[in-house]
C-alpha cells in the first residue's frame, strides 16, 4: 500500500471511532435525556428554550468539541516535543511547559481576562509567554554540560514544573479568591462549556499550531538522526527547531488557556499510536490529532459519569492513566544514551 | 587539465578552531592549513590519533562548521555557495553509530536519505522508493527493510546506515569510523562493501578511520593527520611508514606486508615492560 493511501485509511478509521465516541458522549450525562430527545435536539426539532435543547446543544456539544480539540492539540504537541528533544518521554506537562503556560493564564486572569473572544486572545498570549519562559528555563537548566541527555531534560522539566506550580499558588493566595473563581478546578483541567466565540478561537489557534507541525512532519523524522545528520541531509536545523517549538508551544498554550493544564495526553496517545502505526511522523502527527481527540473525549465522558451527578476533572483521569504509563515507558522503552 | 580542475572535492589551506569554552583550554587550531584534493572515483582514507582533526574535517566538508580560513570546493564551486540540500545531494555522511531514539524501520531510515532530492514532498515518490530499494540491495539489507533498527545486529545496523547514505545518491560518500565497536568479520564485510560501492556505483569515498589496516586495505591514498596538520599524504605504502607512525601515534609500530594483498599491515609493538607514567606527564607526547 502506498504511504498516502495508508495514511488515508488510518485517518478514516480513527475518524469513524471519533464520530462514534462523540455520538456516545452526546447521549450520556447527568440530565438523563432519552436518546430520542437528544436526536430531536440535534436535528433542531426541540423547542428553543427546552431543557433537551440547552443540554444537548449548549452544554454537551461544546464540551465534546473542547475535549476533541484539546486532546488533539496535546497529542500533536507531545509528538512534536518528543521529536524536538529526541526524547520519547517528553510531553508538555512532563517538560513543565504546561505549568509555565498555566502560570501565564493565572497572571492573565488576575488582570481580569476571561473567555470572551477578545480577552481569550490576551489569555492565550499570556499562556504562550508562560510556555516560552518555562521551555527556555528547561533548556538552560538541561543544556549544562554536553548535549541534552534524557535524564537532565526530564529533571529540568520536573523542577520547572514544581517552580511554576508554586508560583501559581502564590498568585492565587495573594489575589482576591472571588476573581479567580474556579481556578482550582481549572488547574486540574476543566472541560466545562466554552462560549462559541472562544471555542472558535481555540480551534483556530490549534489549527495553526497543527499546521506548523504537520508541514514539517518529514523533517521531524530526520531529527531523530541528530543535529549533525539533520544539517548533512540539507535541513536548516535551527529554523526547523524554532518552527516546531513555536507550533508545540502554541498548541500547549491554547489548551491551557481554554481548558487548563491537562497532563499526560501528549505521552499516552503518541505512544499507543507508535505501537499501532510505527514511528513515521507523517502518519503519527495527523493520527495524533484525531487519536488525541478520541482519548480525551473518552476520558472526559468517564470523568463526568463515574461519580455522577458530581463530576471529576478530566485531568484527574488522564493523570491516573498517565502516571503508570510513564513508569512503564521509563522501565521498558528507555535508552539512557542518546 | 590540472588536478585542481578535475577534483571532486578540494580543500585549500583550510584552517579551523573551536571556540574556547570555560574550563577547556583554548586549543590550537583543530585544523591548520590543510589542503587535500579528492579526484572522482578515488577512495581516500583519513587516519590519525584522537583529536587530530578527522571529524572536524567531515564537519567542514558538510558545512556543519565554517572554516576560519581557506576554501572548500565541490566540483569547483565553493560549498558556501551551494544550498544545503544541493550539498546534501553531492556529499553523504555515514556517521558513527548513533541509533535513533524511536523504533524506525530499516526502510524508513533509508528513505530519509532521499530528503535532499525533493524536500517539499510529504511522502517520497516512486523514484525515491526505487532508489532506496537499490541502496538496500547494494548493502545487503533489503530483506531487513521492515525490521526496526533496534532489532538488528551491530553490523546489520551499520549497513542500514550506509544504505541511507547510498540512497542519497551522493558523488562523495564520507564514512566516519565505520568499523568502530564492530567485530573482525564486519571489517572484512565493510572493506568489500566499500570497494563494491566504489566500483559498481562509481562512488568517490572518503573513509575516516582509526583502523589503519582497513584504510590501508581499501584506500587508494591516505591522509595522515596529526594535531590538525597533514603529517603525510600519499599511497598507503608511503604514509604507513614505521618512524612516521611511531612519532605521530607516540608508540612503537611495525609495518609488514599482507601475504595475500601485498598491502601494508600495521602492528603495535608492545614494549617488554610498560613504562610508568609519571605524575603530570601526558600519556601521549605531543609531537611538533
Amino acid at each position: 500500500m502506498s504511504p498516502s493511501r495508508r495514511l488515508a485509511l488510518v485517518l478514516t478509521v480513527l475518524s469513524v471511532v471519533l464520530v462514534l465516541a462523540a455520538a456516545g458522549a452526546l447521549f450520556l450525562g447527568s440530565a438523563h435525556l432519552s436518546p430520542g430527545t437528544v436526536v430531536a435536539a440535534v436535528a433542531g426539532r426541540a423547542a428553543p428554550e427546552s431543557i433537551e435543547r440547552v443540554v444537548t446543544l449548549s452544554i454537551r456539544l461544546p464540551r465534546i468539541a473542547a475535549a476533541v480539540l484539546a486532546g488533539g492539540a496535546l497529542a500533536v504537541a507531545g509528538v512534536a516535543f518528543q521529536a524536538l528533544t529526541r526524547n520519547p518521554l517528553a510531553e508538555p506537562s512532563v517538560l513543565g511547559i504546561s505549568a509555565g503556560a498555566a502560570f501565564g493564564v493565572v497572571i492573565g486572569q488576575s488582570f481580569g481576562l476571561g473567555l470572551t473572544v477578545r480577552e481569550a486572545v490576551g489569555l492565550t498570549a499570556f499562556a504562550f509567554a508562560g510556555a516560552l519562559i518555562a521551555a527556555g528555563a528547561v533548556y538552560v537548566i538541561a543544556a549544562v554540560g554536553a548535549g541534552l541527555s534524557v535524564q537532565t531534560l526530564l529533571l529540568a522539566g520536573v523542577i520547572v514544573g514544581i517552580f511554576f506550580s508554586a508560583a501559581i499558588t502564590v498568585v492565587i493566595s495573594v489575589l482576591d479568591f472571588n476573581r479567580l473563581g474556579g481556578v482550582v478546578h481549572w488547574l486540574l483541567g476543566n472541560l466545562a462549556p466554552i462560549p462559541p466565540g472562544a471555542l472558535g478561537l481555540f480551534a483556530l489557534l490549534s489549527a495553526l499550531g497543527f499546521a506548523l507541525v504537520v508541514t514539517h512532519a518529514r523533517e521531524l523524522n530526520l531529527m531523530a538522526l541528530g543535529e549533525e545528520a539533520l544539517l548533512q541531509l540539507g535541513v536548516a536545523a535551527d529554523r526547523l527547531k524554532l518552527v516546531i517549538f513555536v507550533g508545540a508551544a502554541l498548541l500547549t498554550a491554547s489548551v491551557v488557556a481554554f481548558v487548563g493544564p491537562i497532563g499526560f495526553v501528549g505521552l499516552i496517545v503518541p505512544h499507543i499510536l507508535r505501537i499501532l502505526l510505527g514511528s513515521d511522523n507523517r502518519v503519527l502527527v495527523p493520527a495524533a490529532l484525531v487519536g488525541g481527540g478520541i482519548f480525551l473525549l473518552l476520558a472526559d465522558t468517564l470523568a463526568r459519569s463515574i461519580v455522577a451527578p458530581a463530576e471529576l476533572s478530566v485531568g484527574v483521569i488522564t493523570s491516573f492513566c498517565g502516571a503508570p504509563f510513564f513508569i512503564y515507558l521509563l522501565r521498558t522503552r528507555y535508552r539512557a544514551n542518546l | 587539465m590540472s588536478p585542481r580542475d578535475t577534483a571532486l572535492a578540494e580543500l585549500r589551506d583550510v584552517s579551523f578552531s573551536y571556540p574556547a569554552t570555560g574550563e577547556r583550554r583554548a586549543r590550537p587550531f583543530a585544523l591548520s592549513n590543510l589542503s587535500l584534493a579528492i579526484a572522482p572515483g578515488e577512495i581516500v582514507g583519513v587516519i590519525g590519533p584522537n583529536s587530530s582533526g578527522k571529524t572536524t574535517l567531515i564537519r567542514l566538508l558538510t558545512r556543519v562548521l565554517e572554516p576560519a580560513a581557506g576554501e572548500i570546493r565541490l566540483d569547483g564551486v565553493p560549498i558556501g555557495r551551494l544550498a544545503r540540500t544541493e550539498l546534501a545531494r553531492r556529499v553523504a555522511v555515514v556517521p558513527q553509530g548513533i541509533l535513533p531514539q524511536f523504533p524506525f524501520t530499516v526502510g524508513e531510515l533509508v528513505l530519509m536519505g532521499r530528503y535532499p532530492h525533493d524536500p517539499g514532498r510529504y511522502f517520497e515518490s516512486p523514484r525515491d522508493r526505487a532508489a532506496a530499494r537499490e541502496a538496500m540491495e547494494a548493502t545487503g539489507v533489503l530483506q531487513l527493510a521492515d525490521m526496526p533498527l533496534e532489532h538488528l545486529s551491530g553490523g546489520e545496523r551499520q549497513r542500514a546506515v550506509i544504505a541511507r547514505a547510498v540512497a542519497q545518491e551522493p558523488r562523495l560518500l564520507v564514512l566516519d569510523e565505520p568499523t568502530a565497536h564492530l567485530d573482525l568479520r564486519y571489517q572484512v564485510e565493510a572493506a568489500a562493501l566499500l570497494r563494491r560501492l566504489n566500483r559498481e556505483r562509481g562512488m568517490t569515498i572518503l573513509l575516516v578511520s582509526h583502523d589503519l589496516n582497513l584504510a590501508a586495505e581499501v584506500c587508494d591514498r591516505l591522509l595522515l593527520l596529526n594535531s590538525g596538520r597533514a603529517a603525510a599524504i600519499g599511497s598507503a605504502e608511503a604514509v604507513l611508514e614505521e618512524t612516521l607512525l611511531g612519532s605521530v601515534f607516540g608508540c612503537g609500530v611495525a609495518v609488514d606486508r599482507s601475504e595475500t594483498t601485498r598491502r601494508p599491515v600495521v602492528r603495535l609493538v608492545w614494549r617488554a615492560e610498560a613504562p610508568a607514567v609519571r605524575a603530570g606527564e601526558r600519556e601521549v607526547p605531543e609531537t611538533t
